[in-house]
């Protein structure tokens, strides 16, 4: 089935007098995948449920293919489906689990157990249709909610925080598979989650939201490479980026003044042009200070000092001083340890001129 | 223990000899109280649903007038409902008092709270996530509610177990409204408390056994669909 274009406009909900959702336009592209990142409470899975036709806005449009639907047009829900965090099975078997919108769809007998063979197939639970549905462990049970969505084959894919519950191995791994599934499928399809990471592998393309606010639209590595503002910044868990001016450019490298701290960047932007730019945390590697460093590909290597290390799971985050240039470096624990990192400590930062993501300012998305 | 045997050899011979309709008896009763229940099914299970399901301004009071419907004494329904149907009464016209229909409106009233209750805490329990994930895969309202209903049968089982009970085994509310009329609205309870006030043990007893027969034959139906319902609960 030809995927299908979403596309959102003017969207504002309020619960008690408070404003939970202003948002001015967000689009889906056909069979693309667009994360919906932000934090608990800021107002996602509102917008999942608006977008998906399953709660009503108190003002707004969402259009399918550019004609206005709305909760009570049932021809749009029928062609979209979903699965949330928590999946609810129905009680009954596997098969009929799956089968579910199929017969509403009055799609029965031997077709329908060919569609649910398939999507079971699809999910890795190939031959489960007869298993109760709730005695399945998280993944299974996340995997039947995905198998029930998919088996419609949607022109519309709504998954609210569909790994959020399960442990992180788990995760990962249905992460993955999430991705290929849904790289395969070519569904138009809206992923609601809080993990940045998670986001990174499933989408193509990302919505930072904050306080019912879309505050970030892009590309992934558009929003995950130059963040929108301070909030983004540190939600993405990046310092915000720096301002500087194009003193230079050569071979399509450009030299970018940063309050007098040289920044090397892959950029076709013009030398005098005004720009923002930022490099992502796992991208810059730590050295002693003034260490002599074989040549390499890394154009930049900036001298500064440790001004912040903080504990971030499996690895440490470093925020970097060189003048008024602030960079976040993530690194391992050895490191740390090898390099007897602590506030105060003088490092060099070095990173590659293509790891630099440079915008013009106030265009969003890289250039 | 010889008043037990005497009753026990006189309804014996109640039933061979038919000296009493005792199967005429009983046939007015399921006839009386199967109307009742499926009225109070017909309305009380869809009263439930919503007052398990909805949120608007007074839910929390008609939930507790339900509740306290639960307990509402028989023989005060029995009387409301006789005012009512009297002569003098509101509805006297209608020439319904010591009538079948008169009974099945006093049973419906007290078992009707039951049902509705039971089925609201039912369907109440269903997380409203279920909804929402049916409506995401094209449910209507309709569908919605079927399957709320679907996944709370267990306790819709329970709802008709006591809705039944209550109906079946009710005595004060039916003999004012039906008065134990002989061939019309005797019913078991009744013509059981007739026939020990005149010292007829033993078709009494004989309608006792038959009573607790019918009970225990709905229940073992009830428990064969709990079962069934259960199949799938979760583990």
């Amino acid at each position: 089935m030809e995927a299908a274009t979403l596309t959102a406009t003017g969207i504002r909900k309020s619960y008690r007098g408070r404003t939970v959702l202003d948002v001015d336009r967000l689009e889906l592209a056909p069979g693309r995948t667009l994360a919906l990142l932000g934090p608990s409470g800021s107002g996602k899975s509102t917008l999942l449920s608006i977008l998906g036709l399953l709660e009503r806005a108190d003002e707004g449009t969402v259009e399918l293919d550019g004609r206005a639907v709305t909760h009570r047009d049932r021809d749009a829900r029928m062609v979209m489906a979903a699965a949330f965090q928590r999946p609810y099975l129905f009680k009954g078997t596997v098969g009929e689990n799956v089968a579910y919108g199929l017969k509403l769809r009055g799609v029965g007998g031997a077709a329908a157990s060919t569609r649910v063979a398939a999507a079971l197939e699809r999910v890795g639970l190939g031959g489960w249709e007869a298993n109760s549905a709730l005695t399945l462990s998280g993944g299974e049970a996340q995997r039947v909610a995905l198998a029930r969505a998919l088996v419609l084959e949607p022109r519309v894919l709504l998954l609210d925080e569909p790994l959020a519950s399960l442990d992180p191995l788990l995760k990962w791994r249905l992460t993955r598979e999430f991705a290929r599934i849904l790289g395969e499928t070519g569904t138009t399809t809206f992923y609601v989650t809080h993990d940045q990471d998670e986001a990174q592998v499933i989408a193509d393309d990302v919505a930072v939201m904050n306080t019912g606010r879309i505050i970030a639209h892009g590309r992934v590595e558009d929003v995950f490479g130059l963040p929108a503002d301070e909030w983004t910044a540190a939600f993405l868990g990046m310092e915000p980026a720096l301002s500087g001016v194009v003193a230079e450019s050569e071979d399509g490298v450009a030299r970018v003044d940063c309050d007098g701290i040289d920044v090397y960047a892959v950029s076709g932007v013009p030398v005098g042009a005004e720009v923002l730019v930022a490099v992502r945390p796992e991208d810059v590697t730590l050295f002693e200070a003034r260490a002599l460093l074989p040549p390499s590909s890394a154009r930049n290597r900036i001298e500064g000092v440790v001004v912040e290390l903080t504990h971030s799971g499996a690895t440490y985050r470093v925020v970097v001083e060189a003048g008024r240039v602030r960079m976040a470096a993530r690194v391992s624990r050895q490191a740390v340890a090898d390099l007897s990192l602590e506030t105060g400590v003088g490092v060099t930062a070095v990173f590659k001129a293509t790891a630099v993501r440079v915008a013009a300012r106030g265009v969003p998305g890289g250039v | 223990m010889e008043i037990f045997a005497d009753a026990l050899r006189d309804g014996i011979a109640a039933f061979s000899q038919g000296t009493i309709d005792v199967w005429g008896i009983v046939w007015t009763s399921l006839q009386t109280s199967g109307t009742a229940v499926f009225f109070s099914l017909f309305l009380g299970i869809p009263a439930g649903f919503f007052l398990g399901t909805r949120r608007f301004i007074g839910r929390r009071l008609l939930i507790t007038i339900a509740n306290t419907g639960m307990g509402l004494p028989p023989v005060a329904v029995g009387l409301i409902v006789a005012m009512t149907l009297s002569r003098r009464g509101p509805l006297g016209d209608l020439d319904l008092l010591y009538t079948r229909p008169a009974m099945v409106i006093a049973q419906v009233i007290i078992a009707l709270p039951i049902v509705a209750a039971v089925t609201a805490a039912a369907v109440g329990a269903v997380p409203r996530e279920v909804r929402l994930q049916a409506r995401s895969l094209g449910a209507s309202r309709i569908h919605e509610a079927i399957l709320t209903l679907a996944e709370a049968r267990l306790g819709l089982v329970a709802a008709v177990a006591a809705g039944f009970g209550q109906i079946i085994s009710e005595v004060g509310a039916v003999t004012m409204v039906g008065g134990n009329l002989e061939g019309s609205t005797r019913v078991m309870t009744t013509a059981i408390v007739q026939f020990t006030r005149m010292g007829k043990y033993g078709p009494a007893l004989a309608l006792s056994a038959v009573l607790l027969g019918l009970i225990f034959l709905v229940n073992v139906l009830l428990a064969a669909g709990q079962h069934s319902a259960d199949r799938f609960e979760r583990t």
